[in-house]
């Protein structure tokens, strides 16, 4: 048995809740009614704020919350009740006053409200809507973010960000109902979407554009939130949803060494290696391990295994580069990219030698597709400085520095920019 | 020392984010915990509901109010001790209202 997680941490209790009172409320009154639902929540945090402000939290702040929700929820069916058309399922509950308080409490019983967050997760992966907008949905209906704070981790504009959720909410709406958890067949259809949209999540917050490290911290804790809550479903439990929680714990462990204090990201040949999380490591290696039955094997436990070896080795040298060389084969097979042929030959060059190393980018299938990514031409630069060729790799680092997308990225290339001058 | 109410005026948090409102609810709690550390704090005070009714007149006729407009609307009020209407002013400073558009006004309690 896994043991119960801990609660999510006390300062981001309100977007956790967000998106629990959120799920619940819009199996009540129904998919097309998400502006009353968020009318609904934003209610009971007003509310929350008001009181606690003066008392400080109570002792079960969720509970507080939920019941909160649910007499602001009662008041709203029985205003509405002629007015609008509920969840179809209860509208048939809601004819009586006796039904409608029994049905409700029903409805926020905190197993309840759990099948209604994981029903929301599947909802919000609608396949209707392509990849960014199931990411975006997530974000702003299960984590509680605003538009400006869904721009920011994208590095959008609040006006794209705007439409994008209001075509996506749309399409929901267009459904008429929420994703049916119960029925087996199409939980696991769907599933892999889920688990690819959260780890898209995640790697927005480990890889992407967004110029706030902390901004970047919290998407992968919310990717990480929503990982444990599919696992903690048995039907969402599958061995790839257990490789792709481990590949979350095992590069989140590594977070506080690739942002130093300073705020300085640093690449993993040169991270301190003790200020990685012994702890999430720990955990990543226990899920690994639970990952590992049955006959899937996922690029998640692919991946996972890569951060494993790194996670486990106590320097660059001690790094087992020929198994982690073998593991990006087995990854291009399953799904092949650019940026995982990169990764190769970077782990290749380690392995074998600078010289290797560039001409496995040389031969990466896709190439062009690299012409934006800053670390395409950041690479070539650390192999050509490891030849000697500080000319060469100036060049390189010249061009990644016009593609950084933000400024942490740009002082990194900068430094190593430096680098080659003292070379030279 | 003498005592002084803050009555908390206005300032909506209606359009945050659920994150930035536990923020705005932390800087509340840890700015009033700040003052009763300094002995400040009398009694925390409590939150008012918006509505309510207004009885006036000899006939005492009940309406529904405040009338106030929203943007000054008491929201709250708190019982403080300071040595001054200075000081009392000086420590309202501190409080989170400002950042959200609304105002504290302090006034001193009556004394004999």
């Amino acid at each position: 048995m896994e043991p119960k997680p801990s609660a999510d941490p006390i300062d981001r209790l309100f977007r956790g809740e967000s998106g629990r009172l959120t799920a619940v409320l819009t199996r009540l009154f129904g998919v097309h009614n998400l502006a009353l639902v968020e009318d609904v929540v934003q209610d009971a945090f007003c509310r929350a704020l008001q009181v606690w402000k003066f008392r400080g939290m109570p002792e079960n702040p969720s509970a507080w919350l939920m019941t909160t929700a649910k007499n602001r929820a009662l008041d709203v069916l029985r205003r509405e009740r002629t007015a609008r058309t509920f969840a179809p399922e209860l509208t048939r509950l809601l004819e009586s006053e006796w039904t409608l308080v029994s049905a409700l409490e029903e409805q926020f019983r905190p197993d309840a409200v759990d099948e209604d967050l994981l029903r929301m997760m599947f909802t919000c992966c609608h396949p209707g809507l392509r990849e960014e907008a199931q990411v975006t949905l997530i974000l702003h209906i299960l984590c509680g973010f605003s538009v400006h704070e869904v721009a920011g981790a994208f590095v959008a504009t609040h006006a794209a960000i705007e439409k994008r959720i209001t075509r996506s909410k749309k399409t929901l709406a267009a459904s008429q109902d929420l994703f049916d958890v119960t029925r087996r067949e199409e939980f696991a259809a769907r599933l892999p979407a889920v688990q690819r949209a959260l780890y898209l999540l995640f790697n927005e917050g480990y890889h992407g554009a967004s110029p706030e490290s902390a901004v970047r911290a919290e998407l992968c804790g919310e990717a990480m939130r929503l990982a444990r809550h599919l696992r903690e479903d048995p039907r969402g439990a599958t061995p790839a949803t257990y490789a792709l929680s481990a590949l979350f714990c095992l590069h989140a462990a590594r977070l506080p060494g690739r942002i130093d204090a300073g705020g300085e990201l640093h690449s993993l040949l040169d991270q301190d290696r003790s200020r990685w999380d012994q702890s999430l490591i720990a955990e990543g290696q226990r899920l690994l391990d639970r990952s590992a039955s049955g006959e899937e094997l996922s690029e998640y436990h692919v991946e996972a295994a890569i951060a494993w070896i790194h996670a486990s080795a106590s320097s660059v040298e001690e790094t087992d580069w020929s198994r982690i060389v073998a593991l990006y084969d087995m990854r291009m097979q399953l799904h092949p990219s650019p940026v995982i042929a990169l990764n190769r030959a970077i782990a290749l060059a380690q392995h074998a030698g600078p010289e290797a190393g560039l001409q496995a980018i040389r031969q990466i299938a896709g190439l062009e597709r690299l012409a934006g990514y800053p670390f395409y031409p950041a690479a070539q630069a650390e192999l050509e400085l490891k030849l000697g060729r500080a000319d060469a790799a100036r060049a390189h680092f010249q061009t990644a520095l016009s593609l950084a997308r933000n400024a942490t990225e740009r002082r990194f290339l900068q430094q190593r920019m430096e680098a080659c001058a003292s070379e030279s | 020392m003498s005592e002084f109410v803050y009555l908390y005026r206005g300032g909506s948090d209606r359009s945050n984010s659920p994150q930035e409102m536990q923020q705005v609810m932390q800087k509340w709690v840890s700015w009033l915990q700040g003052l009763a550390d300094q002995g400040h704090i009398k009694d925390r005070g409590q939150p008012l509901e918006p509505g309510g009714k207004i009885v006036s007149g000899k006939q005492k006729t009940v309406t529904d109010g405040p009338f106030a407009e929203s943007k000054d609307l008491v929201g709250g009020f708190t019982l403080v001790e300071a040595r001054d209407l200075n000081q009392a002013a000086e420590l309202s400073k501190g409080c989170p209202i400002f950042d959200a558009g609304g105002f504290v006004e302090v006034r001193p309690v009556r004394q004999m």
